[in-house]
């Protein structure tokens, strides 16, 4: 039973080694690196049912030959592999490959998550996920270059102008501190992605103040004040419990 | 269990038994004029009775002999000698060993049965426990999985005369099973979390409306048919405390408010702050409790005996065992006029918002 399981699995990865990548082919390739068959079906059906193009492995080796040889357009990688540990596999990837990687791990591990978060994935998602917001996941990610360089940003009621440092309602100017403004502006910037406790501490305030999580809290809340349109049910600034915030501009 | 006991404590047991004895002997020693070398003997037996019922059959027996051969070197006439001139005092000595001896047997004897008895006794009980568990979770287990498997089944019918509406409530029910067994091994694994003591909370600094809102969101589709009222008090301040395991507690207690309560009941949640505790108050309008409930709802694998689809009886001792690692409680009672209505009360360290932000304001200008 074992044998003929791994066997089937060979046979199925062989065949996608085998797809030829045609130069023609506008599709952005994808990596998934999990050791489940359901799991990588599930995925490859769901991505190319959307356009995208699928390459798999089932362990971190290969994985990391797949991206060697493919270099996709993003990496979904499961943190529970057989042959190495996720984050590991995410450290050698990172040595060089630069397009986003997200992250699929069971549920339960935040400290995992935030560790590779912080160790250059670029979001996350835990099992069961909805393939919806893996979806929007993958689009926030491939995203080519975000909204970094835009001076202006647009998220319905509120704009956000960065050249002139100010932030508006309704086209009214919320009055907002410095630091309050760079938060907001860190977290607009990166729309869509989730951004660590740790990482958005050291942005705004500085390398030695990352375990002061306080400051964050007590600055999401008001802003959250003064930009969400219900700040009890923040539609904006998103909270990623035990792990960071996200700023969602739909 | 027994063997660690004695592994543990047994040289100590020694030395203190041996100690007794002599620190008797001695005081003895000193009133042997007044009570007679024989009432010595007696005050030793007792001794070593008192002996037998805290310690083990060795450390005992120990002090049992040692104590006869003090009582002969130090006090039987002629002293410093374990020669014996009386005839009378041999049989007393003698008399003395046996006694001892059989006290000591005995008295261990009836305390191993008794440990015995409690191990029994401890062991059935755990049993028990795991048979409920076991009960509960098969079922529990099997209706989604039942349900997934007819819903496949029926889809997967090359010539069905399904409608597509069905189609789409069978996908649905698919849906909802796969969320009930993702929800039932959170739950088995939070429980193992408590039961094998690997529970250790990480307080952070959190704010409390969020807290009260990822688990109102998580439920967000079943609070559908529910009217929800929240009062959160002005002015909270931020608290220090796990934010995971208070979701996850407020979570299986709002959950478990969907489950007994009639759709279009009111399920309201208020929050205050007072002498350093957050209280939370989560009451309804439903049916409320009877006093059996009252008094097991936080029992593991307690189940009201109006079940309801979907539970194990574990949600709710979770909820306490969470709580009660944050030194908070719980508390249910009946609401007035009719409902539930759960008390928790969690302790914390707090920082008034106001103050910081405009401390943190001066201090932390940033470009």
């Amino acid at each position: 039973m074992q044998i003929s399981k791994s066997a089937k699995n060979k046979q199925i990865k062989k065949s996608r080694y085998i797809k030829p990548v045609t130069p023609m082919d506008a599709r952005q390739t994808i990596l998934i690196i999990d050791d489940e068959i359901q799991i990588r079906r599930l995925l490859e059906i769901t991505l190319t049912a959307n356009d995208y193009k699928t390459i798999e492995a089932d362990n971190g080796k290969d994985g990391c030959t797949l991206a060697a040889s493919f270099n996709p357009a993003l990496i979904i990688l499961d943190l529970g592999l057989p042959d190495q540990d996720g984050l590991d596999v995410l450290k050698k990837l990172r040595e060089w490959f630069t397009n986003p990687v997200i992250i699929l791990s069971a549920r339960n591990s935040e400290e995992y998550i935030i560790k590779a978060l912080d160790r250059g994935a670029n979001d996350y998602l835990t099992k069961p996920f909805r393939t919806g917001e893996l979806l929007a996941r993958i689009r926030v990610a491939t995203r080519q270059n975000s909204r970094q360089q835009e001076a202006r940003m647009e998220f319905g009621n509120l704009t956000i102008d960065q050249d002139k440092h100010l932030a508006y309602k309704n086209s009214e100017i919320i009055k907002l501190t410095s630091t309050e403004f760079s938060l907001l502006a860190l977290l607009a910037k990166n729309e869509g992605r989730v951004l660590t406790h740790t990482y958005i501490l050291k942005e705004i305030w500085g390398h030695g103040y990352t375990e002061q999580t306080q400051y964050l809290r007590v600055f999401i809340a008001q802003l959250r004040k003064k930009i969400e349109d219900d700040p009890s049910k923040p539609t904006l600034l998103i909270t990623e419990s035990g792990i960071g915030y996200r700023f969602s501009g739909i | 269990m027994k063997l660690q006991y004695f592994k543990q404590s047994l040289l100590k047991q020694f030395i203190i038994s041996n100690l007794s004895v002599i620190f008797v002997a001695l005081i003895c020693y000193i009133s042997v004029d007044f009570i007679g070398y024989r009432s010595v003997a007696l005050l030793l037996l007792a001794t070593v009775s008192i002996l037998a019922i805290f310690f083990s059959l060795y450390p005992v027996l120990m002090a049992a002999t040692m104590s006869a051969l003090i009582w002969d070197y130090f006090f039987i006439p002629p002293h410093f000698t374990f020669y014996v001139s009386k005839s009378e005092d041999i049989l007393l000595l003698m008399m003395y060993f046996v006694i001892a001896l059989i006290n000591g047997i005995f008295t261990s004897r009836v305390r191993q049965f008794e440990k015995l008895e409690r191990q029994k006794e401890e062991r059935h009980n755990t049993i028990k426990l795991y048979k409920t568990l076991f009960d509960s979770l098969s079922h529990e287990l099997r209706t989604p999985i039942a349900t997934i498997v007819g819903a496949t089944d029926n889809l997967m019918q090359k010539e069905s005369n399904i409608s597509n509406v069905d189609k789409l409530e069978l996908i649905g029910q698919i849906s909802t099973s796969a969320f009930r067994l993702n929800r039932l091994i959170d739950n088995l694994l939070n429980m193992q979390r408590l039961e094998s003591g690997m529970l250790k909370i990480k307080p952070d600094w959190c704010e409390i409306s969020e807290l009260i809102n990822s688990p109102l969101n998580w439920l967000e589709k079943e609070l559908l048919t529910h009217n929800m009222q929240i009062e959160i008090q002005e002015e909270f301040p931020i608290v220090k405390l796990d934010a995971g395991l208070i979701e996850q507690a407020l979570f299986n207690v709002l959950h478990n408010e969907t489950l007994y309560t009639p759709p279009d009941s009111t399920i309201s949640v208020q929050v205050n702050y007072k002498n350093n505790c957050i209280n939370i108050v989560i009451s309804d309008n439903g049916k409320g409790f009877t006093d059996e409930d009252l008094t097991m709802l936080f029992t593991k694998f307690y189940r009201s005996g109006t079940k309801v689809a979907g539970g194990t009886g574990l949600g709710l001792s979770i909820v306490k065992g969470f709580l009660e690692a944050h030194g908070g409680t719980i508390k249910v009672e009946n609401n007035i006029p009719h409902g539930a209505k759960f008390s928790i009360k969690i302790p914390t360290e707090t920082l008034k918002m106001d103050d910081y932000l405009s401390f943190s304001n001066a201090n932390f200008k940033v470009s």
